[in-house]
């Protein structure tokens, strides 16, 4: 327990492992109040604004206000500021109702302006709907999926990789021809494979569990062959025979003795693996196989930043999902590669020089 | 050593079998039918799709339908593709020249700019160079690879230096041959960029990674005691056994080979089998799927094979059992 709480200090402590940590707090704290965040539902169009350049706020007589802009070229969207005409920015205004966490009902949002004026943070897109709004939705979609995913891969790969390795026998061969065979498939191919085939006829929140399923399910081999591997020069040390001896379960061997032995491989993986599950996430939406209109995710949004037209008239607000993506698989890498060098100083990449 | 080449060869065929059975079950799950599109056309008659069917016996069930597509595949016959009218054969081999240009050109470059600042920084560790490049080499691994082919297509549409997409020019075919090969070279520069930066941080920290192990190597002490100059036991010593590892990643880029560049192809509207594949999957072209599964396959067995025993062949210590 000691050495636990020394790893958390540890990590706080190096400037990586800090700053990694304090990125992906506020990210999935953007995540959980998004509805509290995002000045508009995602799917809030405003057919009139599409491609609106981010609108200018600034201060004016005590209080922040929005600039109003006017549609000068329908044509290739270009909007200019009208001089002196602006609405005040309110906070903790009344807007659309939403569900707090899904349960505490609510219709405070941190900022607004009074309609039809609207507010752009980053911009529209091209059916006029709040980017900013859609970025902190689509958080959800990416920062959810890398847990979940994750967690069911190392369940499954905990239990048969343990399992194999602890066993052995006819189970072990199974299993191990199996991982073999989904390791050699490529897994983009198995992934547009499996997606292709179930279809598009899915609600939002089933493709998603579909794309966390068939994410974990091209995973788990890999995660489970190391598991194996360690499990099995694990069972041969003097602790097992002992725990043997004494007359106790394989499960219960397993769980109290074996499995905190593979704690801190599991954690460094884990972190090191969820970028792995947002990115897959992100290039699916791409190719337009993921999280469908008119939900939010940040691969979806991409892909609608692939149109000619975004390039010619440069609306590079489209492009900040990929920024968004950026910073978390920044932040995860990072975070793993602290825990690991904390963990397992043998695979210490670079050594940090201290005082 | 061939006995080994024998038995990793033979692992392909349960292999094979076992994907493209897998492919046929999962394909056969989905409503619609890869004769739905062709169904739809007015200029084949009935009696065509007909014989088609018969052919590879769609109105059978689809575990009967796997044993006639392997019956083919053994004659050599790896069907026909609907999208593009012609043999599945003919149209892989088509696009896989341009993969192959572009996984090649961008390994070339990855080598050439990797193998240079990874013997740097390892030389001068903990320098600026140093951190700088591992810096770089850090947010160049997390960046999504279809998000910086996005921005190379946004930068060459604003500045207009680069063309957007494609392999070649629409006036290629009156260029004269040299003018041609200037065409594609020019073509080139975004994708292999954007497929190479990746290849680049990796690369760059397994050398990095590598040289610095050897550099602690006994016989380094020993050159160093003979009195060889620093830049000799450095170049001549320590990075001809470092640089093993980078020589095996000509095998992985062939068994990635059609996965790879999927992405960057899609994005960059890059003629190559990345954009095929992709394409036959949405439409269901079936064959086209099959056949480049078994082709990835095949690719992915004879790379790591390739990789192996370019290991073995740089470095003799490496013996391969069983």
């Amino acid at each position: 327990m000691n050495e636990k709480r020394s790893y958390i200090k540890e990590l706080l402590r190096n400037p990586f492992g800090g700053s990694a940590c304090l990125i992906l707090l506020l990210l999935y704290l953007i995540a959980i109040l998004a509805p509290f965040l995002a000045p508009y539902e995602p799917s809030d169009q405003d057919l009139k604004k599409t491609y609106h350049p981010p609108t200018k706020i600034y201060w004016h007589s005590a209080r922040f206000v929005v600039a109003r802009y006017k549609n000068v070229d329908p044509s290739s969207a270009t909007y200019k500021v009208i001089e002196g005409e602006f609405c005040p920015l309110k906070w903790f205004v009344h807007g659309y109702a939403y569900r707090l966490l899904g349960i505490f009902p609510s219709d405070i949002h941190l900022f607004g302006v009074e309609k039809p004026d609207r507010v752009y943070l980053l911009g529209s897109d091209n059916t006029g709907r709040d980017v900013f709004s859609r970025l902190v939705y689509g958080s959800q979609v990416s920062l959810s999926i890398g847990l979940i995913g994750v967690s069911i891969t190392m369940i499954l790969g905990l239990l048969i990789g343990g399992l194999s390795g602890y066993y052995g026998g006819w189970f072990d061969n199974v299993v191990m021809r199996l991982t073999e065979f989904l390791m050699a498939v490529p897994a983009l191919y198995l992934l547009l494979a499996l997606r292709g085939i179930f279809g598009v006829k899915f609600s939002s929140a089933q493709v998603y569990f579909l794309i966390v399923i068939i994410l974990s399910f091209i995973g788990w081999s890999g995660f489970a062959r190391v598991i194996r591997g360690l499990v099995l020069s694990l069972r041969s040390q003097t602790f097992v025979d002992a725990a043997i001896v004494l007359g106790q379960s394989s499960i219960k061997i397993l769980l109290k003795h074996l499995l905190p032995n593979l704690a801190s491989y599991l954690l460094v993986s884990a972190a090191l693996s969820i970028p792995g599950y947002i990115l897959g996430e992100a290039a699916l939406s791409f190719l337009g196989l993921g999280i469908q209109e008119p939900s939010a995710s940040w691969g979806l949004m991409l892909a609608q930043a692939q149109d000619m037209k975004v390039f010619m008239l440069n609306f590079w607000w489209l492009l900040t999902p990929g920024i968004a993506i950026l910073i978390t698989v920044v932040a995860f890498n990072m975070l793993g590669d602290v825990l690991r060098d904390l963990v397992d100083p043998k695979f210490r990449i670079y050594q940090t020089k201290r005082g | 050593m061939i006995l080994f080449i024998l038995r990793r060869l033979l692992a392909l065929i349960p292999l094979l079998l076992g994907v493209t059975f897998m492919v046929f079950f999962l394909m056969s799950l989905t409503q619609t039918n890869y004769l739905t599109p062709l169904k739809a056309e007015r200029d084949i008659s009935p009696q065509m799709i007909e014989a088609l069917e018969k052919k590879f016996g769609l109105d059978k069930p689809w575990y009967e339908r796997y044993f006639l597509w392997l019956n083919n595949v053994l004659h050599g016959d790896f069907g026909y593709s609907w999208i593009y009218k012609m043999s599945v054969i003919e149209l892989l081999m088509q696009r896989v020249q341009a993969t192959l240009l572009l996984n090649l050109s961008s390994l070339l470059l990855a080598w050439c700019i990797a193998i240079p600042i990874g013997v740097l920084s390892a030389i001068y560790k903990d320098s600026l160079l140093d951190r700088l490049s591992s810096f770089l080499a850090y947010i160049s691994i997390s960046f999504p690879e279809f998000f910086l082919a996005l921005l190379a297509v946004y930068f060459a549409a604003r500045t207009g230096w680069f063309p957007i997409g494609g392999l070649t020019s629409i006036e290629y075919p009156f260029l004269s041959p040299i003018d041609k090969l200037v065409d594609i070279a020019y073509h080139l520069v975004l994708p292999t960029v954007v497929l190479g930066i990746g290849g680049i941080a990796n690369m760059m920290r397994i050398m990095r990674g590598s040289f610095l192990d050897a550099i602690r190597a006994d016989y380094v002490l020993t050159a160093r005691a003979k009195g060889l100059p620093e830049n000799v036991v450095m170049f001549r010593h320590v990075l001809r056994n470092a640089i093993n590892p980078l020589i095996s990643t000509f095998g992985y880029v062939i068994a990635g080979l059609l996965s790879g560049s999927l992405l960057v192809e899609n994005i960059m509207n890059y003629p190559g089998i990345g954009q095929l594949i992709y394409s036959a999957l949405m439409k269901q072209d079936q064959f086209v799927v099959l056949g480049s599964v078994v082709f990835s396959c095949l690719l992915l067995v004879l790379g790591n094979l390739i990789a192996d025993i370019l290991l073995a062949w740089v470095d003799p210590r490496i013996v391969h059992h069983e």
